[in-house]
């Protein structure tokens, strides 16, 4: 009795068998595994499928990489990276690009390091489960999904007009800053939540305060974390165009910047306007091409050093 | 020093009502120069001795573009996050995760190269009368770009359903595909959606790919093998110096940034309202 009520735990395959489960039970097992074999079938087709949506990535990253390399090779070598910006193809060299997107960091580097740090110091050691603390999470959780190209207009009504520092490197590094701050902050605090308690507890009992734990204690442990964060939100920085070019940076500088007040283009931007006139010249494609191998050879190298920071210092308690 | 660590964490209040007001003021001026009928018909004309800012050529352009991609970005990615959190073996997940953090941690420029040197010309061959800026193109590219978002936000939320569920499941003989469709998918589905919603947002207020691929025609149409300008497209056409500052055309793109600004926050907020409201516990 009991086994043969087991099918009927689907409709389907009951009603027809109503009046057959007592006369034949065998009958009903041959259903049961005619059932099953369809039910392995289409689970394994449906990995299947599954696995190749999944691979899909990989396949496109090597027709991406594949077409981009192809496209620069004898384009990109020595002579294309020492070289000044040109408007004839075959004399265009990036150092000049290669500079500013240098400045660049070199703002962004230490703005975002100081502000957001320190806000995910405060989020975590001073204000923890107060009022404020929602507030700066759901809002910088909110900062984050705005668009970069509004940041590029809050960048060039505050830094360009207000402060008038113009499309200066000045100007660009600090919206970069603001654009990128929730990425340091968030990865911040996950670093300094991950340091346990009992290490605050011991500093405390031996009599340090609370800014002596915080200095001596929590942030040398938390170091790795947060540098990870910050060399993955200066990858997404490097890379971000929009906001630099709604920040009004020119189309063909010569000289190269030597102050941070000095007018620049970076990476991005000229991968941006080789693109755009490939209409013109056709030879600007294989420029961009080139260039976005130099970009992507930087992403690359900082991802690696990333991973190698968090494999070798991650303290594990 | 709370004071000094107080004063660097409302920096990031500091950034939204910069943002706000930097919109708020200068749309609030395009809206008072401009009738509201105007600013919500199909003519957009803004260089034109008379110019005309119908604002509803540049909408049609964002959804159609998100659309497509969403139509990439979902399928591909939810497969993708069905496989890694319930198919893949270990070694398998340690190689896959990787190459979807690459594609996620490549630039959206380097996409736009990449929708307008190589699928554009691509598409081109299947379909003949595509024109070289087009719609189809940058939304499949978008899409791409997308899947790893969605695919590691849906594995988060399949992740985070209990063990239990799963194993009593496949304890009562279900296979692989069952536990997946009728225990982890129902059981995650508030961040399942959610992440959807954030992708949704994302493509909105994606830029380059956009503005290299689609080019700035500003027909309403809804052939995607057409040019056609999305709200972000619209605003670097306008920034890179086509309208001297203080005309209405001017003013007209904060009103546009406005718009998508709003577009994108209530995404984001729907998005945390629905991962909240939603949230199965256990």
């Amino acid at each position: 009795m009991f086994t043969q009520r087991q099918p009927s735990i689907r409709k389907k395959a009951s009603i027809g068998k109503l009046d057959l489960i007592e006369a034949a039970p065998k009958l009903n097992i041959e259903i049961n595994r005619n059932r099953i074999a369809r039910r392995l079938i289409l689970n394994n087709s449906m990995r299947i499928v599954f696995l190749i949506a999944t691979s899909l990535g990989i396949v496109i990253l090597a027709i991406l990489l594949y077409r981009i390399i192809t496209d620069s090779i004898g384009w990109l070598n020595l002579d294309f990276l020492r070289g000044n910006l040109s408007i004839f193809p075959e004399r265009a060299g990036i150092k000049g690009v290669i500079i500013g997107s240098v400045w660049l960091m070199l703002i962004v580097i230490p703005v975002t390091l100081v502000l957001g740090v320190s806000t995910a110091i405060y989020l975590e050691e001073y204000a923890a489960e107060s009022r404020f603390q929602t507030l700066i999470k759901v809002n910088i959780s909110n900062l984050a999904s705005v668009p970069s190209v509004i940041f590029g207009l809050l960048g060039l009504a505050v830094f360009g007009r207000m402060l008038n520092l113009g499309s200066s490197i000045l100007s660009g590094g600090l919206t970069l800053s603001l654009l990128v701050l929730p990425i340091i902050v968030v990865a911040s605090q996950e670093a300094i939540k991950a340091v346990p308690g009992f290490l605050r507890e011991a500093s405390y009992a031996m009599g340090a305060d609370k800014w002596m734990t915080v200095r001596k204690v929590v942030l040398p442990v938390a170091l790795p974390g947060i540098l990870t964060g910050s060399i993955l939100a200066m990858s997404r920085a490097i890379g971000e165009t929009a906001p630099l070019v709604v920040l009004g940076i020119p189309t063909l500088i010569l000289r190269i910047p030597n102050s941070v007040m000095d007018d620049f283009t970076a990476l991005p931007i000229q991968i941006y306007y080789w693109t755009l006139d490939t209409v013109l010249t056709r030879e600007y494609a294989n420029l961009a091409a080139a260039t976005i191998v130099v970009l992507l050879a930087i992403l690359f190298g900082m991802n690696a050093i990333a991973i190698i920071i968090r494999n070798k210092f991650e303290t594990k308690f | 020093m709370p004071i000094f660590f107080l004063g660097m964490a409302s920096v990031s209040i500091f950034t939204t009502f910069g943002i706000a007001a930097t919109l708020i003021v200068d749309a609030f001026r395009f809206f008072s120069e401009v009738p509201v009928g105007q600013v919500f018909s199909t003519n957009l004309a803004p260089l034109r001795a008379q110019p005309s800012f119908g604002i509803l050529p540049l909408i049609n352009a964002t959804i159609i573009v998100t659309l497509i991609a969403m139509l990439v970005a979902i399928p591909i990615g939810l497969s993708a996050a069905i496989f890694l959190s319930q198919f893949a073996s270990p070694r398998l997940r340690k190689v896959l995760k990787p190459v979807l953090e690459v594609l996620a941690g490549i630039p959206t420029i380097v996409y736009g190269f990449f929708a307008y040197s190589f699928v554009t010309p691509l598409l081109m061959k299947l379909i003949p009368d595509l024109g070289a800026k087009n719609a189809l193109s940058p939304g499949i590219v978008m899409g791409i770009m997308i899947i790893p978002m969605v695919a590691s936000l849906s594995e988060d939320a399949m992740n985070a359903v209990p063990i239990i569920l799963k194993d009593g499941a496949l304890a009562l003989g279900s296979t692989k595909l069952e536990v997946a469709f009728r225990v982890i998918i129902p059981s995650a589905i508030s961040g399942i959606i959610a992440s959807f919603v954030l992708a949704v947002s994302r493509a909105i207020g994606e830029t380059m790919i956009v503005t290299i691929a689609s080019g700035s025609s500003k027909v309403l149409t809804f052939d995607i093998k057409q040019s056609m300008q999305t709200m972000t497209s619209y605003i670097v056409e306008f920034t890179s110096g086509d309208a001297a500052s203080g005309t209405t055309g001017y003013y007209s793109l904060y009103a546009v940034a406005l718009i998508l600004f709003i577009f994108t926050l209530g995404m984001n907020l729907l998005a945390q309202y629905i991962s909240k409201r939603f949230r199965e516990e256990y």
